[in-house]
């Protein structure tokens, strides 16, 4: 576990050392605040709470998030600096943990540093905090997700780009997953188990309770098997392709 | 103690290893050798645990690189082709990175840093980015990386590839210092190097180990091992010179190279010719510039094993 906080503190540093993390945290929050403001119709709504920036947060991830994972992996391999990394005395899965944590910390960061429209809302009206506590959890779960797998797109290319793209599509599919527009191509043939399976996989049906207020052990348990997932696909797919 | 069984690695139907079984034990210098894609860096990267082996073993002081890839990684230093690293890192913190992933702690921790800083003359870079440094810089951070823990085992990697004469030559000094007490494998394709650091030196090609021998014993399989070479002072000089050595019974053949106005006599056998050609020398008037005896022409060897 020493060595998981050795790249993990490796990697987070990295992010400071060049333009990315401030690039990312700007494009974050202006992008964030948009969203709550202009389409969540922030104050138009006169609710005391933050829905209108929970409700939006899972498609402003779906693009940031796999623009923050592509690099785990893919620019190690393009670099050749895996070769230096896998031949220190570390294993597989320490590496993956390590670089996936620094990656979530980082988010969870960007995800603090939204603090003042909690500050706003809690200004302008007396809004259920737990409540909103609770969605904080529920989106730094589901930034996790989207980690876990861009991770694991990451492993499969040394192209930062396709990695990217591959991130982004996966994400995609997982938030569709509970959409009508999806179900309804297996509603007509498939048996309403396998289309209430493939409803349950959805990222927005977990997210969803979570985001109002409600914390259900079942929907953190998704998430947690979600990363866990993705981080042993993560492993397998560099222990097969690290060297090629 | 470094040792391969049978090492053996194919990327679907290339082959890019096949059979390799060889031993290093303490004091050598392991020159390995092969033109380009010959499976040099297979081989090497399966001794670092980074390639797993098709089949076929190997083991580093004992820890095979399979079943017990931690012990094998703490015994040895490895530095990958080309010297990967961390380019936005400055090299205090990379140096840092790596001497805490090698379990370093305290006094020794700092001794170890203090070391490699000072025997790869880093000091001058510490804060510097390592994408900001010259070639040079950069392979000797990657040595620096290769002996933090002082591992009784270094194999490395084309470790003066690119690099200019005189950082050749430093890299050369700092393998010649530790070879002493350290097991080391180079892999090179710079002949000249063998003879600068190696006290062995396999030759591989196709994959195949195709010669494992001192690098005077490869010497002595070239055709000029034993040849004497002789610079006349007048080319005009050369026919009638030729004539005459090719006269001698011990020569086999002779070479002529207009543009230096050099003679080139190559025993037969690997019989010593050089009394009866300098004797003729002397006897027939020729005016030599020089004349010396050659040891055998690596680079003539490489070719006749790999081609």
């Amino acid at each position: 576990m020493r060595n998981v906080g050795i790249i993990m503190r490796r990697e987070l540093a990295s992010y400071f050392a060049t333009p990315l993390a401030y690039v990312f945290i700007v494009i974050f929050l202006l992008l964030a605040n948009w969203f709550t403001f202009y389409l969540g119709a922030f104050y138009e709504r006169g609710q005391a709470d933050l829905d209108s920036f929970f409700a939006f947060l899972p498609w402003l991830y779906l693009f940031l998030i796999p623009a923050l994972s592509m690099k785990l992996w893919a620019e190690e391999r393009n670099s050749g600096s895996i070769e230096l990394l896998m031949t220190q005395p570390v294993t597989l899965p320490e590496a993956v943990l390590g670089k996936f944590l620094a990656a979530w910390i980082f988010t969870g960061f960007a995800l603090v540093l939204t603090f003042p429209l909690w500050l706003t809302v809690n200004y302008l009206g007396r809004p259920d905090n737990g409540a909103i506590l609770a969605a904080y959890l529920g989106s730094l779960m589901l930034g996790g997700g989207f980690l876990a797998i861009g991770s694991c797109m990451s492993a499969l290319t040394r192209s930062q780009v396709i990695a990217f793209i591959l991130g982004v599509f996966a994400c995609l599919i997982l938030l569709l997953a509970g959409f009508p527009g999806v179900l309804d191509v297996f509603r007509g043939w498939a048996p309403q188990s396998i289309v209430d399976a493939i409803a349950s996989l959805s990222f927005l049906a977990h997210f969803d309770s979570i985001r109002k207020g409600v914390i259900d052990v079942r929907d953190l348990l998704y998430f947690a098997m979600l990363i866990g997932l993705f981080l042993l696909a993560t492993a397998i797919a560099l222990d097969l392709r690290k060297a090629d | 103690m470094i040792q391969t069984e049978h090492l053996t690695k194919h990327y679907g139907t290339l082959t890019a290893v096949e059979d390799v079984s060889f031993q290093v034990g303490p004091g050598e210098v392991l020159g390995f050798l092969g033109p380009n894609g010959a499976g040099k860096t297979t081989t090497m990267r399966m001794l670092a645990g980074f390639v797993t082996p098709t089949s076929g073993r190997a083991s580093i002081c004992g820890h095979d690189v399979e079943t017990d890839p931690l012990r094998a990684k703490a015994s040895l230093g490895y530095l990958p082709e080309g010297a990967p690293s961390y380019g936005e890192m400055s090299v205090r913190r990379f140096l840092a990175f790596i001497a805490d992933l090698r379990g370093l702690e305290g006094a020794r921790r700092a001794a170890r840093l203090r070391h490699v800083i000072d025997h790869l003359q880093l000091e001058g870079v510490l804060e510097q980015s390592i994408q900001t440094l010259s070639k040079g810089f950069r392979r000797r951070v990657g040595l620096a990386q290769a002996i933090m823990h002082d591992p009784p085992v270094l194999v490395l990697d084309e470790p003066t590839d690119g690099l200019d004469p005189n950082q050749k030559h430093e890299v050369r000094t700092l393998i010649n210092d530790m070879a002493r007490d350290k097991i080391i494998v180079i892999s090179t394709h710079i002949l000249e190097e063998v003879d600068a650091v190696c006290t062995r030196a396999i030759i591989i090609s196709q994959g195949r180990i195709v010669a494992d021998d001192t690098p005077a014993g490869l010497a002595a399989r070239s055709r000029y091992h034993n040849a004497v070479s002789m610079q006349l002072e007048q080319a005009a000089q050369l026919p009638q010179a030729r004539a005459a050595v090719e006269a001698l019974p011990a020569v086999a053949q002779v070479e002529v190279s207009e543009r230096d106005a050099r003679l080139t006599a190559l025993p037969r056998a690997g019989t010593p010719i050089l009394p009866a050609v300098s004797e003729l020398a002397a006897r027939t008037g020729l005016k030599l510039k020089e004349l010396h005896l050659e040891s055998g022409r690596l680079d003539e060897v490489f070719r006749t094993i790999t081609s």
